[in-house]
């Protein structure tokens, strides 16, 4: 197993390990272990670079799954860090205090999924979108096509193949 | 769908106190901004005349620099020396009153859809609108995105489109060359349709522009 993760197994309830290369770990763990789990990884493991923090909309099992990518630049290795937190008014506690950058992705998660992270800074201002009304556009339970139809203006005459039968009838006019 | 309060802080009436102590009230969507609405430029008073004005126009193409999408790209080899578009009379302009041409470079997202609409309001009359790619005919790879706009020509006057996706530079050239022939024409009245039809351009834009934080005419 990798070295990493036998380091941390004693110290953290690690549920989910996923060992991607030699240089790139994924781990999950319970939401309220996360804060010391990083912490102990940017002082003592020396990942001290937050690359990116993102989401990911599991509908069907009425989750979110957070993951903080941290980078450790002498040893060139990566970490993931995985949560799930319920969809349903989803709240997740700020990590900008560990990294000021956090809060970029605080303010865009809030935005793009509705994840409140209450305390980051101007995590209540627009982000990208400006004056959006409807649900956050990367839920998946928010229709993209049907929310575009309904608010912008189609220029009628737009036809739509589908490639390969369409490729076919142009060069094979007479059948194969 | 639900009503948020989108009301800025920087745009509400306050009291400022000047340089030399006098404190005097300030309201920013009144007080830098002209209300009156574009007005319609009639033509010169004979044919004449018009035509050598519009001649003029034609070979003095003045392009605002602003790229909104990834058609922005080709402006650079256009106005360097590979296909030097300077050669045609054709130059960029950093701001907008400065420019009488305004190049839509590409797919337009509501929120860049607000600034274009101050620049466009913004440049002196008489101003063209050119729609390059295809982005801004009908949407193109973007016809089913959330936050971009399909047809231009709701929101401002488009005097000529350029199809491609991208248009090449050459593309490109010879779209000025027709605008040139629209402009010596007397047909891009862009401007002035702008004008008579001010009221319905308005509920376009407030249509889809939610956070309506800005003036109603930009000048």
């Amino acid at each position: 197993m990798h070295p990493l993760y036998e380091r941390l197994k004693h110290l953290f309830p690690l549920d989910e390990v996923t060992e991607q290369r030699p240089d790139l770990l994924f781990v999950t763990l319970p939401r309220e272990h996360l804060r010391s789990l990083l912490l102990h990884l940017r002082d003592i493991e020396g990942f001290s670079h937050l690359v990116l923090l993102t989401a990911v909309d599991w509908i069907e099992e009425g989750q979110f799954q957070l993951t903080y990518l941290l980078h450790n630049r002498p040893k060139a290795q990566d970490i993931g860090v995985r949560i799930k937190l319920a969809r349903d008014s989803a709240t997740m506690e700020s990590i900008h205090t560990l990294w000021p950058t956090a809060a970029t992705y605080q303010r865009e998660l809030r935005e793009m999924f509705g994840i409140d992270f209450p305390g980051s800074p101007g995590v209540e201002e627009d982000f990208i979108l400006e004056g959006w009304i409807d649900l956050p556009p990367y839920r998946r339970d928010f229709d993209t096509k049907k929310f575009s139809d309904e608010n912008y203006n189609h220029r009628p005459g737009r036809e739509t193949h589908d490639p390969a039968e369409y490729m076919k009838q142009q060069l094979y006019p007479n059948g194969l | 769908m639900q009503s948020k309060d989108f009301s800025k802080a920087e745009l509400q009436k306050r009291t400022v106190t000047g340089p030399d102590g006098v404190e005097f009230e300030v309201d920013p969507m009144r007080d830098y901004f002209c209300e009156a609405p574009p007005t319609v430029m009639p033509p010169a008073y004979i044919k004449i005349v018009e035509d050598l004005f519009n001649w003029a126009r034609a070979e003095s193409i003045w392009i605002l620099g602003f790229g909104t999408g990834c058609g922005a790209i080709e402006m650079r080899p256009l106005m360097t020396p590979r296909f030097d578009a300077y050669r045609y009379g054709i130059q960029w302009r950093p701001t907008p009153r400065q420019a009488n041409l305004f190049v839509i470079s590409g797919y337009l997202s509501v929120k860049t859809l607000k600034r274009a609409i101050r620049s466009y309001e913004q440049m002196q009359n008489p101003k063209y609108v050119v729609g390059l790619g295809s982005c801004t005919i009908n949407g193109g790879m973007y016809w089913d995105s959330y936050n971009t706009i399909k047809r231009l020509d709701d929101y401002l006057p488009v005097d000529l489109y350029i199809t491609g996706c991208m248009p090449r530079p050459e593309a490109l050239l010879q779209g000025f060359m027709d605008l040139k022939k629209v402009i010596r024409a007397g047909n891009a009245e862009g401007a002035n349709r702008y004008a008579e039809n001010f009221a319905w351009y308005k509920a376009n834009q407030k249509q889809i522009i939610h956070d309506w934080d800005m003036p109603e005419y930009s000048w």
